[in-house]
């Protein structure tokens, strides 16, 4: 979905989300109370510039609103692939983005991530997955690598993995999938304001996920694995 | 003196330790491997890349971990990067002097691809909950895989790095930059590019790491035993000071590593590449 649309459709028209450049920004009402919202679109890749950019938007939230709750809209092709961005430490911008959240969550605001159009790898761990609770919508998509760089980097023959993307949910790109796993808590259906709302008011602050995934049949060894751990002689 | 680098994972763990005191958790002889490479023909472990367990440093209790390079690349899948969430989960319940990850890593395994990104950032939220609790994580790398992608991402949330001058700590490798924007881009075979744009000695130039050391094995345990008291727990103020660091950096132009260090003030920075790490100690960012 379009983020214009999205955020009509959440907030109403004159909504202060503003575009610069890939980055989203803006504080909005909701149910009467303000929220901040930090965003990328067009399929950004998160280079160093966009994650600091985004964390810069925590941070002023941290500094400025105690407590206000922050809603994230991803859109990302994943990190950006340059050599300017690794010499700069890439890493460390995208591990300081997700500090910046992590603290924001300690601190007792709400975050909440929305994958409303595509996530992909480094981009999605320091900002949904790193989140209080990560929904998407229906039509959105997140993935790791697409299928023919995938196929290079593991040697295993594509038409091979286009069949388990069929059929299995650890390599399929689809959102369901990562519903299935824990990774996303729930898509979002009908009346958008009211998913918000919903999502918003059961956001968990402990990590839950591997529960989840094995709740949910997706990913039935991370939970048992990590009890495992905390049980050992 | 004994490499680092070519060390496997446990050899490593039995030498940076205090001798003998590795009790491992989960080993290999319970056989938990990954549910999911069964599926497409390849090979498991049954340590599933990983050795987790407590052991002394210098006489204090620490609890380690040693991702192995050699399979795998060190990816994390399901099981090792769970592995990795429980380790951190038991250190905020018993409370041991610090946290030793030895990583060697390319990051997400692509062969579980969905499973190791949500476990990626499993492992990333229960390290930070460890380092809240005042509790340093202390990440070594100096493996010939590096330390890459989710697992770069990870070791940049921690208390403390250390890294030979054969480590390298970045996000994507320079094959997946090469493939995507071309060799002028990033040339993957020129080692000497690859390694002042993402090795151990320009990291510690820029201040990406804390301590540099030589690649042995016990140069990475001193530096170990040195940081055991250096936990520096998230606030505000820390946050902006590191938004400000790397801020900075965005007002160099290019991409080229000798440029940069000229930049940061460093003297002689055409020669650095030919220093030793000796020599470049004094010059790090610290």
């Amino acid at each position: 979905m379009d983020w214009q649309t999205l955020a009509d459709e959440l907030f109403g028209a004159g909504h202060g989300i503003t575009r610069d450049g890939d980055l989203l920004r803006g504080t909005v009402e909701f149910d009467g109370q303000p929220l901040t919202v930090i965003g990328s679109t067009d399929h950004a890749p998160v280079g160093v510039q966009l994650a600091l950019a985004q964390a810069r938007a925590v941070l002023d939230t941290l500094a400025q609103h105690p407590s206000r709750g922050i809603l994230l809209l991803i859109d990302t092709q994943g990190q950006q692939l340059r050599r300017r961005d690794e010499l700069l430490g890439i890493n460390r911008a995208m591990a300081h983005l997700g500090m910046c959240i992590d603290l924001a969550r300690r601190r007792g605001h709400r975050v909440l991530g929305l994958v409303y159009d595509q996530a992909l790898s480094g981009g999605f761990i320091t900002s949904g997955l790193i989140a209080d609770a990560c929904d998407a919508l229906p039509e959105a998509e997140i993935r790791v690598m697409r299928l023919p760089a995938m196929a290079r980097v593991t040697k295993l023959p594509e038409a091979m993995l286009a069949g388990l993307s069929e059929s299995n949910p650890v390599f399929a790109p689809g959102v369901d999938n990562y519903v299935a796993m824990g990774g996303v808590r729930k898509l979002w259906q009908g009346d958008l304001a009211t998913a918000l709302r919903e999502a918003l008011a059961s956001a968990p602050t402990a990590d839950q996920r591997a529960e989840d995934g094995a709740a949910r049949g997706g990913r039935r060894m991370a939970a048992r694995v990590a009890q495992l751990v905390l049980d050992a002689p | 003196m004994i490499s680092y680098a070519e060390c496997s994972a446990r050899e490593r763990l039995a030498l940076v330790v205090d001798k003998g005191s590795f009790h491992e958790w989960l080993p290999p002889s319970m056989r938990l491997t990954s549910p999911h490479l069964a599926q497409l023909g390849v090979p498991s472990a049954f340590d599933d890349g990983v050795a987790i367990g407590r052991a002394t440093l210098d006489g204090h209790e620490v609890f380690v971990a040693a991702q192995e390079g050699e399979f795998m690349g060190g990816g994390v899948g399901e099981v090792h990067g769970a592995k990795l969430v429980g380790l951190m989960k038991r250190a905020l319940r018993d409370r041991p002097k610090a946290v030793v990850l030895l990583a060697e890593s390319g990051g997400v395994r692509l062969h579980e691809a969905n499973a190791g990104l949500i476990a990626v950032s499993e492992v990333m939220r229960a390290l930070l909950d460890v380092r809240t609790a005042g509790i340093p994580v202390i990440v070594l790398i100096g493996g010939a895989n590096g330390c890459f992608g989710g697992m770069g991402i990870v070791a940049r949330c921690a208390d403390h790095i250390v890294m030979s001058d054969l480590g390298r700590l970045a996000m994507s490798g320079p094959e997946v930059i090469e493939a995507s924007h071309g060799v002028e881009e990033f040339d993957s075979r020129d080692r000497a590019l690859v390694w002042r744009t993402t090795g151990g000695k320009h990291r510690w130039l820029s201040g990406d790491c804390d301590a540099l050391v030589e690649d042995d094995v016990a140069a990475f345990r001193a530096a170990a035993i040195t940081a055991l008291d250096a936990a520096r727990p998230v606030t505000l103020d820390l946050l902006e000071a590191e938004h400000a660091r790397l801020a900075a950096r965005l007002l160099f132009e290019g991409n080229d590593a000798v440029a940069f260090w000229a930049s940061t003030g460093a003297a002689d920075a055409a020669r650095v590449p030919d220093l030793d790490v000796a020599a470049l100690q004094p010059l790090g960012a610290h």
